[in-house]
């Protein structure tokens, strides 16, 4: 892009012209997945794509998560850079045998001998009215596992970008594109041309208490951020946007000046993402706190179909300005 | 609707300064609750409050000085129509296993779990108590503003730019005493009695024989945590004596007697390091001995620990000072105004004594009388000393 005025463009369409860009520049990338060719996705990030670089590339793929994940990890480790389609990380539970105990393991237990340079991408979260079977994050889990990095882009700018970054780690990368997301539309900058895969970044600056978030939850603790200014206080918005490794540095770094953080996370509240970040916090940064460590998760149930119900399950908005307001002014 | 005010804590006492508040709006109180800590010249002073309601309103700052009987907060009482503020800490418990509710309203923030709320312990957050150490003020002693009331970074900045502005010394300190204070506080107490009472002095020796037996039976095979003490018996035959002899109980106030309301002996206690506090036993002549030994205790280490309660140091109607083992023979001492009487009890010594026409060593004691003699007569201070005589005679009877 030679214009240097912003494209706005939708979160969707970023992932698409990632992975066009992907295709274009690598013969050894390929797609594979349940309806990413016909159908062109189940959230038509890749529609168009089939009739663009034909069925070799864009491989409709059978109802079989293991399938996928394994055919893939296979192409890999046989040289082929495969990007893998899982529908949504509900169903990624039957491809978690082929993720950890393969994908994830080879590299170490080949001592070296064999990379596996898979991506796969997965939508995760609620908001949609898809019931509890397609609505959960399990980011959380995968973030457990080490031998894979994981990635959750929350801006249109890291889904245009992260999925190259992603391709040129010689191990395995999950991106989890969170379904409230596709739609959002956002601007990119023209001077940016790739994004790193390592570092959180700071979304919006403040100094009286930081807001730790991801993904889906992003634009939601930005919005808290603008309430909380009508109460005098500024919150710092930290998008982790790799959940493995965890950039702790970054948040320390913010921590330590407000001295009060917040976490966000779509995950349940038992033995989370943010139950690890809270326990680093409380590990490494005790003596800067000012306040106790408060978490807005989801309520701990399957996630409901119902609309209200569902909005009451999943962290609010509202929800996050009771947190971070109760840390920076109690009273 | 009512006021709690600036108690009057000592005769010359003008204003005290409030450096805690233990409430805080919303808060029930009951009659007997220590609800602020007052520095005075005594030390700092747990100030009680006596009626019953919920605090409205803090109308007075800590670090503030408040003038006696200046209004330090309003209290709604029972009789009051307005209903209480619902506390600000209520929130429904927090939903786990079920559906979550449909309510868009934002949670109130989530209580701690009652297993954490402890109670009586002062929080400090980390990075509030790290700055507090460095800085050499004590966080405890702060009002906290923090979540959960916790005392939080911004309240130690508090004290320490008021701590600057105020005195060389942490304003915010809330135990122990400035001794040059309290010196002063003594000197101003005693000129006064000295310039305004006419003292006279009666003694007497009183043989402690019978009563030491009795306390060493009385002591024999209890552990040490349940022993007496011999200043325990002169202390109740003190209060006993005090009701046969009222006008030895109670204040000389704009020209007249004004007999006390209960014979709370004040109990003289010399401080480490110098000072002296005189807190009262309420209604000492009700208690039982082992009763009288637990409140002593109790009295002493709190003084001496700069823990008093308003109370104590408003309420003695009369002074008994006991010189104790290492202490001199006898005192002639002088009045606490506006009470009327003092009473000393010298260091218990053997002596030869006449029991029955033969000489004996006995232990004896030099009781020691001073009184107001506008309020009573020398004949009526004999009486009260024979009263005490007689009672520490039969110590089984005490």
């Amino acid at each position: 892009m030679s214009d240097d005025t912003p494209t706005r463009l939708t979160y969707r369409e970023a992932c698409k012209q990632a992975i066009r860009d992907a295709l274009n520049r690598d013969p050894r990338c390929l797609v594979m997945g349940e309806d990413v060719g016909l159908y062109g996705g189940c959230y038509a990030v890749t529609k168009g794509l089939l009739e663009e670089f034909g069925p070799e590339r864009i491989r409709d793929m059978p109802l079989a998560e293991g399938v996928i994940a394994g055919s893939a990890i296979g192409a890999a480790i046989a040289g082929l850079r495969p990007i893998a389609e899982i529908m949504t990380c509900n169903f990624s539970l039957l491809a978690l045998d082929q993720i950890i105990n393969n994908a994830a393991t080879i590299p170490h237990m080949s001592g070296g001998q064999f990379a596996v340079p898979l991506v796969v991408r997965l939508a995760t979260g609620g908001g949609r009215q898809l019931a509890a079977q397609h609505s959960h994050s399990f980011e959380g889990w995968y973030a457990h596992i080490p031998g894979i990095r994981i990635l959750a882009p929350g801006t249109v700018e890291d889904a245009r970008y992260m999925l190259a970054a992603a391709l040129d780690d010689p191990n395995p990368v999950l991106i989890f594109e969170h379904v409230v997301l596709y739609n959002d539309e956002g601007d990119l900058d023209p001077e940016v041309v790739s994004v790193d895969i390592d570092s959180a970044r700071v979304r919006r600056p403040g100094k009286d208490v930081t807001i730790v978030t991801y993904g889906g939850s992003l634009p939601k603790a930005l919005a808290a951020a603008d309430e909380l200014v009508g109460l005098g206080i500024e919150a710092e918005v930290i998008d982790l946007r790799v959940l493995r490794p965890v950039d702790t540095a970054t948040i320390y770094a913010s921590v330590a000046r407000t001295r009060r953080c917040v976490i966000v996370d779509e995950g349940w509240r038992s033995g989370s993402l943010s139950a690890e970040i809270a326990a680093r916090i409380a590990e490494d940064l005790f003596f800067e706190l000012d306040a106790p460590i408060r978490r807005v998760c989801s309520r701990e149930v399957p996630v409901p179909y119902a609309a209200h119900m569902e909005e009451a399950a999943l962290p609010r908005t509202a929800d996050i300005v009771a947190a971070a307001s109760g840390l920076a002014r109690p009273q | 609707m009512s006021d709690f005010t600036m108690p009057s804590l000592g005769a010359d006492m003008e204003s005290g300064k409030l450096v805690e508040w233990m409430v805080k709006p919303g808060d029930t109180v009951h009659q007997g609750d220590t609800v602020a800590v007052v520095e005075t010249q005594k030390g700092a002073i747990e100030v009680e409050i006596f009626e019953d309601g919920t605090v409205s309103e803090l109308v007075a700052k800590e670090g503030e000085t408040v003038p006696v009987g200046g209004v330090l907060a309003h209290v709604r009482t029972a009789g009051d129509k307005t209903p209480a503020a619902a506390p600000a800490t209520a929130a429904p418990a927090p939903v786990e296993a079920s559906p979550a509710p449909a309510s868009p309203a934002p949670p109130a923030p989530r209580p701690a779990p009652a297993a954490f709320a402890r109670t009586g312990r002062v929080k400090v957050s980390p990075a509030a108590r790290r700055l507090a150490a460095e800085i050499g003020i004590d966080p405890e002693g702060l009002i906290g503003t923090g979540v959960d009331g916790s005392v939080s970074l911004a309240d130690v900045e508090l004290a320490r730019s008021r701590g600057t502005k105020a005195a060389p010394a942490p304003s915010a300190r809330r135990t122990g005493f400035d001794p040059a204070e309290m010196r002063k506080a003594i000197a101003a107490a005693m000129a006064r009695s000295k310039r305004e009472i006419p003292h006279y002095y009666l003694a007497s020796t009183i043989d402690m024989e019978p009563a030491l037996a009795w306390l060493a039976a009385y002591n024999e095979g209890r552990p040490p945590t349940e022993r007496m003490l011999a200043a325990v018996l002169t202390l109740k035959a003190t209060a006993l004596a005090l009701r046969e002899h009222g006008q030895f109980n109670g204040f000389w106030q704009d020209g007249q007697f004004q007999p006390g309301k209960g014979i709370h002996v004040g109990w003289a206690i010399a401080l480490r390091g110098g000072g002296l506090v005189s807190p009262a036993i309420h209604d000492a002549d009700g208690l039982s001995l082992p009763e009288l030994m637990d409140v002593l205790r109790d009295l002493v280490a709190r003084a001496r620990s700069g823990r008093l309660r308003g109370s104590e140091i408003m309420d003695p109607t009369m002074t008994v000072t006991s010189l104790g083992e290492q202490g001199a023979d006898s005192v002639m001492g002088v009045i606490y105004p506006p009470q009327v009487a003092i009473l000393g009890f010298g260091r218990i010594v053997e002596r030869p004594w006449v029991v029955d026409g033969q000489v004996v060593p006995r232990r004896l004691t030099q009781l020691s009388l001073a009184a107001d003699h506008r309020a009573s007569d020398g004949h009526a201070g004999g009486r009260l000393l024979s009263t005490i005589e007689q009672l520490l005679l039969e110590p089984e009877k005490l």
